[in-house]
């Protein structure tokens, strides 16, 4: 028998006069990927209608930046989409360089390259490790948690830090990388490819990956692009946007890479895409280990460095040292005043910034284009008339952050 | 197409409403009025000369202070033809409402919601406009520039103040304590029998 | 009736003695129920914001939980502790208090990260500054977010507390 004709058969017909249950799945689940909440409609077991329930990690993102200067809202970046810390950092310091005018030095541009193609193979590699715990292999799990620690040793390395890195500075990156940081980069870059074939090996053959990936929640390339999805999400249903092509920033235009395109915008296709995306991160990286240039690693006008001094630190009633922040002068030569959009290619997808700024040295207005959130509002539409075991595999499949999609 | 001339082509087609074009750091925007913003919108998506087919972001602005208005700023892309502009729809906050463009793209859904939820803009022809990611039942719009940061006591949200009302009967209960109270009650009873 | 050899008892450790050659110890009750709960804590799988990242991790193949004998339990019923790791929203907190609600006795409540513990660097209307305010919490482990290392560590102040704990333990009928 087909495998399509098979699961048309399993899939029990809506009659009409049956009545709709609800189920809550969520937000203490081990399958939605954090804190996600889905409320179901089913008839049996096939979804009638999601509604999605998002919020459960709002921290209010938007109003502590503006709240706070450009470099001391940095550190919270880590806490978006907190598996790819990096490419957060990246993302911020960009937006924020693009609104301040500070022109960043090609070292610094090819280190970030380097950390956020990283950052998006420890993405990757913890989606690809909890999306087939979801669908039930347990042992990809464990061997991908194997390489992310070697990434996250580098991370630490680098930055001190494991997973909240806060590596790079507007206008550039905190430190040089050593030496012995590259080698081990080198030689894990050089290893890598061997291993995606080894996760290969332990799914891509097995019949109960394919049978529950191959032909569930499609998404057309129309549908795909009038939902907003982005990233591998997105070029699965074969439509080609990446930002790293797009509008290249950092030293995505000085590399060879080329974007995988998926073809039915399927569960599966997903998964092929982020698996050959991990191939090609790889080889970026590879070519800015070997292109790195020497040279200065901080812009000469980046803000750390010309930030008006604050007057001593003595909090007085009614001022702003009372709440611990620093005062500011406005100064307008530093902080120009207007407003800009600017998005890198997050492991997730499009990880959009918008400033807007009036000249104080806070942003007036920061708004964040999480990629996350806006494939969770598409999941009401994905998930129509599917099985509710299916619901997992696409959610997985979407690749969801909660602590990205709340803010 | 180059973001000016784009701003150019829109300021032909709907001469009335757009109010001034803004050029920030290379990119575009274009302050419009908010009554034509839907025709304005599918006109961009439709053109074939803009195309553009992907929003990148929506998102509201608290200008209240400054001009008396909220703006909605729609971030425009075209996927095909790789060129962006930017919209910024002026909402006076005395009549905080603007027409949804969700019937364009559905995934303004959420973002509209999320304005609505923040910001406390009405999207007119929304097809479920509620909160997103504060409860049901919260007070205020955080983004507005009058909200705080910190909420005092007395703003607090009332579910949270209940919770922490319903946790604190519920600490004074120890599970041992009280089983080992009730078994001598038992006895006792059982004595008097 | 034979002759009884007097045996010396054999203090293997601390209230703890063994008979020599009848296999058998002596110890108060307390002590063997601690035991036996400090050895197999099952926490809740139940992951809140970056923290529960680290939490995977210290559960995965590097830092391996499964040697505490700690196995986590997707359903908060058949859970002994729970661990809040990451931001608790206001919107969260009574799906939080909740989870803990539904956990047998005896249970547990480890603060993983700052935020759990005070609110960490999200001092915003939206979030709650310490999960304490609604929680009896038994550990803290400070860190942004903690090592998986630094987990461990709590886990095991987590069994220390256990180990010392006198007369948790309900009775048969």
């Amino acid at each position: 028998m087909m495998g399509t004709e098979f699961r048309n058969l399993a899939v029990p017909v809506r009659d009409g006069e049956s009545e709709l249950f609800t189920v809550q799945m969520g937000p203490q689940h081990p399958a939605t990927h954090g804190v996600l909440k889905l409320n179901l409609w089913m008839d049996g077991e096939t979804v009638v209608r999601c509604d999605p329930d998002a919020g459960y990690l709002h921290r209010g993102f938007e109003k502590i930046a503006e709240n706070k200067t450009y470099a001391q809202f940095l550190p919270l970046t880590d806490r978006l989409d907190y598996i790819s810390a990096m490419a957060n950092n990246v993302g911020y310091c960009v937006a924020v360089e693009a609104l301040l005018r500070i022109e960043v030095p090609l070292r610094a541009q090819y280190i970030r390259t380097m950390v956020a193609e990283m950052a998006r193979i420890t993405g990757h590699l913890l989606w690809l490790a909890t999306h087939a715990l979801d669908i039930g292999a347990m042992t990809v799990f464990l061997y991908c948690f194997r390489e992310r620690g070697l990434l996250l040793d580098l991370f630490e390395e680098l930055s001190g830090a494991r997973l909240t890195t806060t590596y790079t500075r507007i206008g550039g990156v905190r430190q040089d990388v050593t030496a012995r940081a590259m080698e081990k980069l080198a030689r894990f870059v050089e290893e890598f490819p061997s291993r995606i074939a080894e996760y290969e090996t332990l799914i891509d053959t097995n019949r109960i990956w394919l049978k529950r990936t191959k032909g569930i929640g499609c998404v057309s390339a129309e549908q795909a692009v009038q939902l907003g999805f982005t990233g591998p999400s997105l070029r699965a249903s074969g439509v080609d946007y990446d930002v790293r092509k797009h509008r290249p920033y950092c030293a995505y235009d000085k590399v060879q890479f080329e974007v995988p395109i998926g073809v039915n915008g399927d569960v599966y296709d997903r998964y092929r895409c982020r698996m050959e995306e991990l191939r090609q991160s790889a080889l970026i990286i590879r070519q800015c280990l070997e292109q790195l240039p020497p040279g200065a690693i901080v812009a000469d006008n980046a803000p750390d460095l010309v930030m008006p001094l604050a007057r001593p630190r003595q909090p007085m009633a009614g001022s702003s040292l009372a709440t611990g922040y620093i005062e500011l002068v406005p100064n307008n030569d530093v902080y120009p005043e207007g407003d800009v959009y600017v998005s890198i290619e997050g492991s997730k997808g499009e990880l959009g910034f918008y400033f807007v700024s009036d000249g104080g040295g806070r942003p007036y207005r920061m708004h964040i284009r999480s990629p996350s959130y806006i494939h969770i509002g598409g999941l009401a539409t994905v998930c129509e008339g599917v099985l509710v075991a299916d619901v997992i595999a696409i959610i997985g499949s979407l690749d969801v952050v909660l602590g990205e999609c709340d803010r | 197409m180059e973001p000016l001339a784009i701003a150019e082509k829109i300021k032909n087609q709907f001469p009335a409403e757009v109010i001034e074009v803004v050029e920030s750091r290379g990119q575009v925007g274009v302050i419009v009025a908010r009554e034509q913003i839907g025709a304005m919108c599918r006109w961009l998506k439709d053109e074939p000369e803009l195309r553009m087919d992907h929003l990148l972001a929506l998102c509201g602005v608290d200008y209240v202070a400054k001009n008396g208005t909220y703006e909605v700023v729609y971030n425009l892309c075209s996927i095909p033809l790789r060129h962006m502009i930017r919209l910024r729809a002026r909402v006076p906050a005395d009549d905080c409402r603007i027409d949804s463009v969700t019937c364009l793209w559905r995934g303004a859904d959420w973002l509209e919601r999320e304005c609505f939820d923040l910001l406390g803009i009405v999207f007119d022809g929304h097809p479920d406009l509620r909160r997103i990611l504060l409860p049901e039942g919260w007070e205020g719009y955080p983004l507005r520039k009058t909200y705080p940061l910190r909420l005092p006591a007395e703003q607090e949200w009332q579910g949270y103040v209940q919770l922490k009302e319903l946790s604190r009967e519920l600490s004074r209960f120890d599970f041992y304590s009280d089983m080992l109270s009730n078994q001598a009650k038992a006895g006792a009873n059982e004595a008097k029998k | 009736m034979g002759e009884v050899n007097q045996v010396e008892l054999v203090e293997i450790e601390k209230g703890v003695k063994m008979i020599p050659g009848a296999n058998a110890f002596i110890m108060a009750l307390d002590k063997l129920v601690n035991w036996g709960r400090a050895g197999s804590v099952w926490p809740a799988t139940f992951g809140l914001a970056c923290c529960a990242i680290e939490m995977m991790d210290a559960g995965a193949s590097y830092h391996d939980l499964d040697r505490f004998g700690m196995i986590f339990r997707a359903s908060p019923r058949q859970s002994d502790a729970l661990v809040v790791a990451g931001t608790v929203s206001k919107k969260m907190a009574p799906v939080v208090r909740r989870v803990y609600d539904q956990m047998p006795e005896p249970r547990y409540v480890v603060a993983m990260g700052s935020c759990a513990c005070s609110g960490g660097v999200f001092n915003s209307y939206a979030v709650v500054q310490g999960c304490d305010e609604f929680l009896p919490v038994d550990v803290y482990v400070p860190g942004c977010p903690p090592r998986p290392e630094a987990l461990m560590e709590g886990l095991m102040r987590l069994q220390d507390k256990i180990m010392g704990e006198h007369w948790r333990w309900s009775r048969w009928r």
